[in-house]
């Protein structure tokens, strides 16, 4: 007998709705606050003073900025492609063999979230110099490729796992040999995943600080280093300005992931 | 696999600065001893302060995201299906931006005059600013709000597959609100519990953003002094031993929780 | 197995599909899915494949598509063993029981598939297509997306699909158990009509084997991986070859009987039952061919009634010791009759059927 589960309860506990509002407000009102004081046109960035968008301006016109900025790009992208085409050549490889690899694949998969960033930025950092891999573009890509994977994989994954097999064998019995079978029916089915994993994977390398702290170089700042070395320096509406930007392009990304994810051709 | 090499690199601490000699293993366990000994034999305490200050603040915040995050967790799983995605969604989507960022903010709230303190002031609560940043206070805040759906998502992914006609049968049954949570929902959704506590402990535990940002000199985590040691310090093979010890902190942590929930196999019926 | 010998001795060569002594097992696994399983197939045939979950016809409709290697045995198409071809190169297609339509392309698009795989030209593709779908009566929906469609429209485009193709071998696996009552009864008929207007050779798989009976040129019946019987419709069911057949196919009554005087059987009330026998054997007898009669060599008395219109069955405790018996008579000649009544039962020696023990 199922019950119509939590749904039937709200009148025995009340007040959790109460408890669930003021957590989301709490979790919202810092970053709006932030988001509304990068328009303050007073130099303190807790003091407003009127509306303005000089800091923006000031903000886009740093050179310094852009060059973070372009660096965050090329790396984020770059590693964001390679996780995602490893992701799914691994999803692919994994599919219908669950006693193979999986073993090894769990503990792989999970590291992002079982050890710290900067144990993974220290140990990396010392296997960089150790094997002499130079610090900078280069090392940054193949570390953000590596904690990159795992979101990737996880999307793409779950998205395999719902595939129908018959499909496939559909296929193979309307005379399309494997190789066909996938372009024709599997990447058709699987893309939206795909792209999804592509853009988490990407705001998972543009925001990454502390592993980037630990393997840029000198002209390899990218922009979340750029921001920490503003915000050690003083707390101004620029700051602001420059974490919205940062911000507004996450959640963006997010939302078109999130987006992708739910077209799904039945 | 690649995690397995970093760590075996990680222990392989060489001796002597930042140049490469021979690799042996007695000297990384010297070395960390030796810097825990002020002259000879008597303790330095500070590293242990900081690692034992680490580990309350982590511990705390667990804590915290679990008194703030379980009741939200329980009102999301009581909504029907439509709402509850977007709630979850909105729950999870201030996790995607910058962690900086996010903390950032909070330096903004909790500075002297920042805007916790105007907006007390205004309301005549205080009278006088709060020097709530660069302390600890500050940090656990901070570090509340950075893992907080951390913690709710595991939970309200237990209770999603919880079942709760066991509910209805403990009120059936007589028992008040307080003995249903206790006996029967909380004991359900244990695995979900333990899995958001160990999400939270262990980047809490090796947190590097917040304390930098929030918590000032005073206040040092784990991960400041790690990174102090391959920045300023120029100690690489101290930082790596420090670095080493936080992830054997972790790993046990994780066989903690491995074995709580074997133990809860055994005696599920 | 004395009857697969003599059909592959007899009928080998007229036949243009055999599965030549298919045995089949998992890997890792003893357990024999297929075993020694030996069937000609005609050309232009509607041939089922009938047994319970479990009993291996859906794994040789597998070995016959491609999807399976048998771990022994041979398929012979035009007498050349196709085994070991991989399905795209087969010229036999599948309809599948979950239809397997592709969500991401038009219904036109799925049934071309298989054309543009073959390197049709456009316009011969479109007018094959278009020449299925009316087969199937679907013309109308060929820009539609699968999820447009209700699932018997889904099963028809399924069924287009395939037979766009032209293959020599049509393979179906219990295309119509998704399917309500109504639109199932309907799809029967549609799916003889297309068998034998293509001339396609058609294998389909059910469990039902009413659908079975309804449709087939002949069927095969299997259990556990082995032939019990093969032949059309009608041999199946007034002359079943084992006890398992006799009980799957409609209801039956099996009696245990000796032989007696004057080389007959009987049963153990002493009933002479008028067919010869030489041996103990069990004795067959359908429902419809028992009568409550006033006059009849056995009684016995009902224990059970179900009326159900047209038709009433009784269930009869045999006062000899034999059994119970199910016995089905229209309703108008039985009115009555209630339970706990002592009846008299008659039958006719005609639709006795003897099996083996």
């Amino acid at each position: 007998m199922k019950s119509q589960g939590f749904q039937s309860l709200p009148w025995r506990f009340r007040g959790l709705s109460a408890a669930a509002v003021a957590l989301y407000v709490y979790l919202y009102i810092p970053l709006i606050v932030l988001i509304a004081f990068s328009f303050n046109g007073g130099r303190m960035a807790t003091i407003w003073e009127g509306f303005s968008l000089r800091w923006y301006a000031e903000v886009i016109q740093s050179d310094q900025f852009r060059a973070a900025a372009a660096n965050s790009l090329i790396v984020a992208s770059t590693s964001a492609f390679l996780a995602t085409t490893l992701a799914t050549l691994a999803a692919l490889g994994f599919r219908g063999r669950p006693l193979r690899g999986q073993g090894m694949m769990v503990p792989f998969l999970s590291f992002p979230l079982v050890v710290p960033e900067i144990v993974t930025a220290v140990a990396t950092l010392i296997f960089f110099i150790s094997v002499g891999i130079p610090l900078g573009m280069i090392g940054l890509i193949a570390a953000h490729t590596v904690f990159c994977i795992p979101f990737a994989f996880i999307t793409i994954k779950a998205r395999m796992d719902t595939m129908d097999i018959t499909l496939e064998q559909a296929a193979n019995d309307l005379f399309a040999n494997p190789r066909r079978t996938f372009f024709a029916v599997t990447l058709p089915l699987l893309w939206p995943a795909i792209f999804a994993g592509f853009i988490l994977a990407f705001i998972v390398s543009l925001d990454d600080f502390v592993i980037s702290l630990f393997l840029a170089g000198p002209s390899s700042t990218t922009l979340p280093i750029y921001m920490f070395g503003m915000m050690r320096l003083g707390v101004t509406p620029a700051v602001n300005a420059v974490s919205t930007i940062l911000l507004v392009v996450s959640v963006l990304f997010v939302l078109t992931a999130a987006w992708m994810n739910k077209i799904s051709p039945k | 696999m690649l995690i397995m090499v970093f760590v075996s690199l990680v222990e392989r601490a060489p001796d002597g600065g930042v140049v490469w000699g021979r690799f042996t293993t007695v000297a990384y366990t010297q070395f960390f001893y030796e810097e825990n000994l002020l002259g000879e034999m008597s303790f330095n305490s500070d590293y242990m302060q900081i690692y034992l200050r680490s580990i309350l603040l982590a511990g705390f915040t667990v804590l915290a995201t679990f008194v703030v995050g379980f009741p939200t967790a329980m009102y999301v799983a009581m909504q029907e299906p439509g709402r509850r995605a977007l709630l979850i969604f909105f729950l999870s989507l201030p996790f995607w931006v910058n962690l900086l960022v996010r903390n950032y903010a909070w330096l903004l709230l909790l500075r002297a005059n920042g805007l916790l303190d105007q907006a007390l002031m205004g309301l005549w609560i205080t009278s006088e600013p709060l020097n709530i940043l660069y302390s600890n206070t500050a940090i656990a805040i901070g570090l509340t709000y950075s893992f907080l759906p951390l913690m709710v998502l595991p939970i309200y992914a237990a209770m999603e597959k919880f079942d709760f006609s066991l509910v209805e049968a403990a009120f059936d049954l007589g028992a008040n609100r307080v003995q249903v949570l206790m006996h029967v929902i909380i004991p359900g959704v244990k695995g979900g519990i333990i899995a958001g506590c160990l999400l939270v402990f262990i980047p809490g535990l090796g947190s590097y953003v917040t304390p930098v940002l929030l918590g000032g000199s005073k206040s040092l985590m784990i991960g400041n002094l790690i990174e102090a040691q391959f920045a300023a310090a120029r100690n690489w093979p101290f930082g790596a031993a420090l670095a080493f010890v936080l992830l054997l902190m972790v790993v046990l942590a994780a066989l903690l929780r491995a074995l709580l929930l074997r133990h809860r196999q055994r005696v599920a019926p | 197995m004395i009857i697969a010998l003599q059909l592959y001795l007899t009928e080998i060569r007229l036949s243009f599909l055999t599965v030549q002594a298919v045995s089949h097992q998992y890997a890792g696994t003893d357990v024999k899915v297929l075993n020694n399983v030996v069937l000609p197939i005609q050309e232009n045939e509607f041939f089922t494949l009938l047994g319970p979950s479990g009993c291996g016809k859906t794994t040789l409709l597998r070995v016959l598509a491609g999807f399976e290697v048998p771990t022994q045995g041979k398929v012979l198409l035009d007498g050349q063993d196709i085994v070991r071809i991989p399905p795209w190169k087969r010229p036999v297609n599948t309809v599948f029981q979950n239809y397997a339509l592709f969500p991401h392309l038009s219904i036109l698009r799925n049934v071309t598939f298989g054309l543009k795989m073959r390197g049709m030209s456009r316009a011969a593709r479109h007018k094959a297509a278009h020449d299925a779908l009316a087969l199937v009566r679907l013309e109308a929906f060929v820009d539609r997306m699968p999820s447009d469609l209700s699932g018997g429209q889904q099963q028809r485009v399924a069924l287009a699909r395939a037979l766009a193709c032209k293959p020599r071998l049509l393979l179906l696996d219990e295309p119509l158990s998704a399917l309500d009552y109504k639109l199932r009864k309907e799809m029967q008929g549609e799916l003889k009509r297309i068998q034998q207007e293509t001339g396609t050779t058609f294998v389909f798989v059910t469990h039902d084997q009413e659908e079975a009976l309804a449709m087939s040129d002949r069927i095969a019946v299997m259990q556990q991986g082995r032939l019990e019987q093969v032949g059309p419709p009608s041999d199946i069911y007034d002359r079943p070859a084992t006890p398992f057949v006799a009980g799957f196919i409609g209801d039956s009554n099996l009696l245990p009987a000796e032989p007696g005087a004057g080389g007959r059987l009987y049963l153990s009330g002493g009933t002479d039952l008028g067919v010869p026998g030489a041996a103990e054997a069990q004795v067959m007898i359908r429902p419809e061919a028992l009568k409550i009669d006033t006059d009849g060599p056995l009684s016995g008395v009902v224990n059970d009634l179900v009326y159900s219109g047209a038709a009433t069955r009784f269930g009869v405790t045999l006062n000899d010791g034999s059994g119970t018996v199910q016995i089905q008579q229209p309703s108008a000649s039985v009115s009555g009759i209630s339970i706990g009544d002592l009846v008299s039962v008659a039958f006719d020696p005609n639709q006795l059927w003897v099996l083996d023990r």
